[in-house]
């Protein structure tokens, strides 16, 4: 922060401090109108309604039956939460998404930002464009391109392994192989994540390290006491986002298959087929919007969690932010 | 006095020596490190080739054992009378691997012409486990105009840049506005407002857009591009905080000179801030357009049924429904690759501004 706060430096005249003050709030909140306008009418009622739905078994194609059904939609949704039928397997699948993909792409985009950051590499501009094109590729089409990589007989992972003498998953036409795969999609996007871990990077300060080398550590002294402390902020940034990306899962999948089951075999099920299904193949918007509900508890809920156990990993080194 | 003359070159030497060894190692390291990312990165980028090569193949090849990387087609023969055989690959017991043609396969013996002589020569062995003549590279580019016109590319994509461009406009103009409205006026309660819209940022599009498509179906909006456009024009979260970062750097002399000379708030965005936050408008307009060529759920519920205002990833989805089963797959790569095309190309012009973008709305917390 600079040491002179140049706001001081200028001179404002001095007026009526009562009315000058309440010209600008008014401007501001003329500025602000946008947003706020679009805070009632785009979030803060379709969240009230939503809630509101999810106690009503409201169809869009028969408005005149809406009724008031209490916590039914939450009884079907915990039914096939226990019973492990469309909300539980869909449920599973995202996690299981989740537990593999998160931490996958948070590690892999830490180390290519470390990999792009190491002072001997050369043409570092260059390979930050392309590890980062990929994220410029509509979902649909970066599906469409690994369904055809993965493809088990043409495809070249196949091909290349085989020639290896390895066996070849068939990716997309397996159970045990499809969620997997999708992961592999999803590696395509850590293109952001590196960028905002090369930018965490950059923004360490090098006496840190030098004072890591007086004191005879390491390499990964250096890592694990000051890169990954100075970096936690925007560790955390990348997993909250990565949380939400997760919650938010539809494309690729519904890419993949365009009947929105899953397939094969319900593997890749996500909890948003379930809740399209639901919505606009079944036009249930009310059971679909306690399942937006949850869905938005379970966000909320992990948002929290993670707030809640950053007091003690993320390190903020400007106490002034 | 002698030994002192004699010493000081020598240890000179030696540091020199010390010091091109040294160079050298880092000039190692250096190379090794590179050509490893180098391979990373062609790893990385793999699919690309595949999608590439693939979408100027044709189906007879890609599903031919051992056929090449590059495009190209099974060789032929015409015999005398006229008649096309192809070539194959055939390993002779007295004269080696041959290109044959093949008249007659059979799965003990099979009857193959000689194209040097006309002559036909038996062979023992299935037919089915030779392997074709494959031609030098020859891409198939008509499979794009095959894709152009099942897909009608060129509908996808004027729909897809009316809504982008539109949404686009409304996107850029409404966070300038609000970002403008929370760096520099003094409002009560301002910051807990400006916590609230970061809030905003954690919730599921799925919880709001239910109630959304019920209110413009309500209105009669749905199966039109208006619900694709106009809530962009309500201020996204993550552009206002982008926005309101870069203006926060921006020195407050000139707001506060154009005060002083009169001009009204507006004046001063117009002319004082914004002519000063190009590098972060532009991010903000391309993080728009980049979202908008890639969404996919609006489109998809807003424009079911109207299949001639659908978007490039809607259309290219329906094609990927339809094509991408075995016999046709080489048509959705190809469709794939004319989708990506043109939000690669504008990345690539305009790179430098868009992940600074990127980098400006994570880092800055």
């Amino acid at each position: 922060m600079a040491i002179v706060d140049d706001r001081l430096s200028v001179y404002v005249p001095p007026a009526k401090p009562g009315s000058l003050a309440r010209r600008e709030t008014m401007w501001g909140l003329v500025f602000l109108s946008p947003w706020l306008i679009g805070l009632v009418v785009f979030t803060a009622l379709p969240i009230l309604a939503s809630l509101a739905l999810s106690f009503t078994n409201f169809n869009i194609l028969h408005p005149e039956s809406l009724r008031f059904v209490g916590l039914d939609n939450y009884a079907r949704m915990w039914n096939e939460l226990v019973s492990n039928r469309a909300v539980g397997q869909s449920l599973g699948v995202t996690f299981r998404f989740a537990l593999m993909s998160v931490p996958l792409g948070i590690g892999l985009a830490l180390g290519l930002a470390l990999l792009l950051h190491h002072k001997l590499l050369a043409g570092k501009a260059i390979f930050r464009t392309l590890f980062f094109m990929p994220v410029l590729i509509p979902l649909v089409a970066s599906t469409i391109v690994w369904q055809g990589f993965l493809n088990g007989s043409t495809g070249w992972l196949a091909q290349i392994l085989r020639s290896l003498g390895l066996p070849a998953p068939d990716w997309f036409a397996d159970p045990a192989w499809a969620l997997p795969g999708l992961v592999l999609v999803g590696i395509w996007g850590i293109g952001n994540m590196m960028l905002i871990f090369l930018a965490g990077l950059q923004a360490v300060p090098t006496e840190l390290y030098e004072a890591v080398k007086v004191d005879g550590g390491g390499p990964w002294a250096r890592f694990r006491n000051v890169t990954l402390p100075m970096i936690s902020p925007v560790l955390f940034y990348n997993i909250l986002i990565a949380i939400i990306a997760v919650a938010q899962y539809f494309t690729q999948a519904y890419t993949l298959d365009p009947t929105g089951n899953g397939r094969p075999g319900g593997s890749t099920f996500f909890f948003n087929l379930n809740l399209y299904k639901e919505g606009w193949t079944y036009n249930n918007i009310g059971y679909a919007s306690a399942l937006a509900w949850l869905m938005m508890l379970i966000v909320v809920l992990a948002a929290i969690a993670l707030f809640r156990t950053s007091a003690r990993w993320v390190f903020y080194a400007g106490a002034e932010r | 006095m002698s030994t002192e003359a004699v010493s000081i070159p020598l240890a000179e030497a030696g540091r020199q020596r010390s010091r091109r060894t040294r160079r050298v190692w880092v000039g190692a390291s250096r190379l090794g490190l590179t050509l490893f990312t180098a391979s990373l990165a062609m790893i990385f980028l793999l699919p690309l080739g595949y999608m590439l090569l693939t979408s100027v193949k044709d189906n007879s090849q890609i599903i031919a054992l051992n056929a090449p990387l590059w495009p190209a087609s099974p060789q032929s023969y015409t015999a005398a009378d006229g008649s096309i055989y192809a070539l194959y690959d055939v390993p002779l017991p007295d004269a080696g691997v041959r290109q044959l043609a093949l008249e007659k396969p059979g799965r003990i013996v099979s009857t193959f012409i000689d194209p040097a002589n006309g002559q036909e020569i038996q062979w023992r062995g299935n037919w089915r486990g030779l392997s074709p003549v494959w031609s030098g590279i020859q891409p198939k580019f008509d499979n794009f105009t095959t894709v152009l016109d099942t897909l009608n590319f060129p509908m996808l994509l004027r729909n897809t840049l009316v809504v982008a461009i539109l949404g686009t406009i409304g996107a850029v103009s409404s966070a300038v506005v609000v970002a403008y409205g929370f760096a520099r006026f003094r409002i009560p309660g301002k910051n807990g407002l400006f916590l609230l819209m970061i809030m905003t940022i954690i919730l599921p599009f799925q919880v709001l857009l239910i109630p959304q498509y019920i209110g413009f179906r309500a209105i009669g909006w749905t199966g039109t591009w208006l619900p694709l456009i106009v809530p962009h024009f309500f201020a996204n979260a993550y552009n206002v905080f982008l926005l309101r970062q870069y203006f926060l750097t921006l020195p407050r002399e000139l707001d506060q000179a154009a005060m002083v000379d009169g001009a009204s708030p507006l004046q001063i965005l117009r002319s004082v801030i914004i002519p000063q936050a190009w590098p972060a408008i532009v991010a903000v307009a391309l993080f728009h357009f980049f979202f908008a060529w890639n969404d996919f759920f609006a489109p998809l519920v807003y424009l079911s049924g109207r299949p001639d205002l659908a978007t490039m990833t809607v259309g290219l989805q329906a094609f990927s429904a339809t094509y991408s089963g075995s016999g046709t797959g080489y048509l959705t790569q190809a469709a794939a690759l004319m989708a990506l095309v043109v939000p690669v190309v504008i990345f690539f012009l305009a790179q430098r501004a868009f992940m600074r973008g990127v980098v400006i709305s994570g880092v800055e917390k």
